[in-house]
């Protein structure tokens, strides 16, 4: 069920056909799902003060509502080491078309993975499970089946992933946390079904996956453009 | 909506008989019906008459008793009176052959029809379409029985939006002597769709196998069609074409673009056990094991064969669907050599494939696909035969169906297909087990089994 608060923050989104990225990151924390610790402003001092309470290195990425893919344009600013630096992407940030202020985020390192929905014409929402980053659509590595899902399908599509290697533990490295991650998809898809009709595709990319933890360091949900609020 | 008077109509009537032009489409349904089919069959033609010394109809009302099936094949302009005829008069469905609906650019007259059979609850398979065959009961295809290839009778339901994929499938499964149940040409499906039918097949008592040929569905349709095909008990095979990447116009997400509409497709099917067949030729290899074997099998495939390089390209087959063809232990070599002749046991390779060499002789096969069809290791047994070697008799296919009767573990043969070898080859079919006239199908065989099972 959407609270009254997810409702609040999708229809604040519904003029501009999408939830941009601090957006998508409150809608899914209320929803139980781990997301990147950040601020979104544009007060440079605020920024600071985050940055120096979590420790740097911090990323830093433009928030606008006319920027739908922020790295193209050269929106994301990753290994921010001083204050120095952060009020350096601020200046850069602040030229680009629709500025809305910056999402300054801690530093994680881990598989990326990407997680994704969409509602499809011939079978309705479907959920998308893939190798993550900046060139998906490169590796093209996916499983993807309709919705609802159980526990034991995505189980199965973790396992059917070429990179599934990578994720139990590849030449030595550490496994990443399954449970984390089952759970992380579980509480996904209980989410999408929620979202129902409002959304045409979303996808979280990328899911930074861990030892410890399975956190959504960047998404987007494209609402549907007669979604009702 | 009750589909059985379509399949099994008692009385027939055809609209469209033309007591002038002997070549149209009416009067081919309507005379192979009458000289070979058990329905009572009428010809109607609004100018009525006689016709080949019968009554021709100019009503449906005037023809006496209860109608069945109707046959329509007029001009598209007339089909919405015709069939406001027939429901008036009770006909408890129809096939509208007629083409000039939705894909000829009239949507609105294809709604028409659509809009006057939904209300009334009459179904109808078309139009624009070649409509039903079924064995020995009824055939509503517009194309003289000398020019088609009818396979007999058999087990699997072909259903295809295209109706000359159809009839090409049929000659296919002739050639492979693959049965059919019925074959439905569903045309522009305004009112039975893929889903309706599936859920009539899984009940019809003559259907073990239910084969689509799809070109796309509308929209959540394909949802209703998986979760339908989940709750069938029989295998479900579907070809689908157009595969290539949608052009889509601009995409806003990676998951849209991942998730193309034929990649989307292709997963959730695995996903509900339906078994999707990759090309024309993959369907008749899944419909003829699937229509002996409708159980699931596992990957792990035993290949046995008197020719390495038989067993070679198997194996290649085999790791490009992702199966396996898991190596026999020590222990298990040990075994079986001691059960084989004694010209062959210190020749042949007894890993996998194994390979019994051309010194084989009957019983070294017999024995071989006895002790793999035991062993938990495999879920399959493969055997490519070499007739032509000297040890081998025409005796093997029945003998080896024996040993599938008693172990139950899914046999797949390949035996060359000339006249030569015929006995072989029936001692097989005759016997339940299916034959493939390339190694290839053998092995796709194997593969339509491990499909089967969910993902």
């Amino acid at each position: 069920m959407l609270t009254n608060e997810m409702k609040g923050i999708l229809s604040e989104a519904a003029p501009a056909g999408w939830l941009m990225e601090p957006q998508v990151k409150k809608l899914l924390g209320l929803a139980g799902i781990d997301v990147t610790r950040f601020i979104w402003t544009d007060d440079v001092g605020e920024a600071t003060g985050f940055a120096s309470s979590i420790g740097y290195p911090v990323v830093a990425k433009i928030v606008s509502p006319k920027v739908l893919h922020k790295s193209d344009i050269g929106g994301v600013e990753i290994g921010i080491i001083d204050n120095e630096g952060l009020t350096r992407a601020f200046e850069k940030f602040r030229s680009i078309d629709g500025f809305a202020g910056v999402l300054v985020e801690e530093t994680l390192k881990g598989m990326e993975i990407i997680a994704g929905a969409k509602m499809d014409h011939q079978f309705g929402p479907v959920l998308l499970l893939g190798t993550g980053g900046t060139a998906v659509d490169i590796y093209k590595d996916v499983a993807l089946r309709m919705m609802p899902v159980r526990q034991e399908d995505i189980r199965s599509m973790i396992a059917g992933l070429k990179a599934h290697p990578l994720l139990t533990g590849y030449r030595g490295a550490d496994p990443v946390n399954m449970e984390k991650l089952t759970d992380l998809l579980v509480r996904f898809s209980g989410l999408i079904m929620d979202l129902g009709d409002l959304i045409t595709s979303v996808d979280l990319n990328p899911v930074i996956c861990s030892p410890s933890r399975c956190v959504v360091a960047d998404g987007r949900i494209i609402l549907k453009s007669t979604a009702r609020l | 909506m009750d589909l059985l008077p379509l399949f099994k109509p008692k009385s027939m009537a055809v609209f469209g008989v033309s007591p002038v032009n002997e070549r149209h489409p009416a009067n081919i349904i309507y005379n192979k019906n009458r000289l070979q089919y058990p329905a009572q069959v009428f010809p109607v033609n609004p100018r009525g008459g006689s016709f080949q010394g019968e009554t021709l109809f100019s009503d449906i009302s005037e023809i006496p008793g209860e109608i069945d099936l109707a046959v329509i094949a007029i001009r598209a302009d007339l089909v919405p009176e015709m069939i406001t005829r027939c429901i008036e008069a009770k006909v408890k469905g129809a096939v509208v052959i007629s083409g000039g609906f939705a894909e000829a650019g009239r949507r609105d007259l294809q709604d028409r029809i659509t809009d006057i059979a939904m209300e009334a609850h009459f179904p109808f398979i078309g139009p624009n379409c070649l409509g039903i065959y079924c064995p020995s009961c009824v055939d509503t295809f517009f194309l003289a029985n000398e020019r088609i290839v009818k396979p007999g009778p058999g087990n699997i339901t072909f259903i295809s939006q295209s109706g000359g994929i159809l009839v090409d499938q049929m000659i296919k499964f002739s050639q492979e002597r693959v049965g059919l149940a019925k074959a439905v040409s569903i045309g522009n499906k305004a009112v039975i769709r893929e889903t309706d039918l599936l859920r009539f097949f899984m009940e019809d008592p003559e259907t073990e196998v239910i084969a689509f040929y799809l070109e796309g569905f509308g929209e959540n349709e394909g949802r209703e069609f998986v979760l339908a095909a989940k709750d069938c008990p029989k295998p479900v095979i579907v070809l689908k074409s157009g595969k290539s990447p949608e052009a889509g116009g601009a995409i806003s997400s990676h998951t849209a673009s991942l998730a193309g509409d034929y990649t989307t497709f292709s997963s959730v099917l695995s996903q509900f056990g339906i078994v999707e067949a990759r090309s024309h030729l993959h369907m008749v290899y899944y419909c003829e094991s699937l229509s002996r074997y409708q159980k699931p099998a596992g990957k792990n495939v035993a290949i046995v064969t008197g020719s390495g390089g038989h067993g070679v390209l198997a194996v290649d087959v085999c790791s490009n669907l992702g199966l396996s063809v898991p190596g026999l232990s020590e222990k298990a070599q040990e075994e079986l050599k001691s059960k084989l002749s004694p010209g062959v046991k210190e020749i042949a390779s007894l890993k996998n494939p194994v390979d019994l060499t051309g010194s084989v002789i009957d019983d070294d096969v017999v024995e071989t696909v006895r002790y793999l069809s035991k062993s938990p290791e495999y879920d399959s047994v493969v055997i490519l035969l070499l007739p032509y070697s000297p040890g081998i008799s025409m005796d093997l296919g029945a003998r080896l169906s024996q040993v599938y009767m008693q172990e139950g573990k899914p046999l797949l043969a390949y035996v060359p297909h000339v006249e030569k070898y015929g006995m072989l080859i029936e001692g097989f079919e005759l016997n339940g087990v299916p034959v493939s006239d390339t190694i290839e199908g053998a092995v796709f065989m194997a593969d339509a089994l491990r499909r089967h099972g969910t993902c």
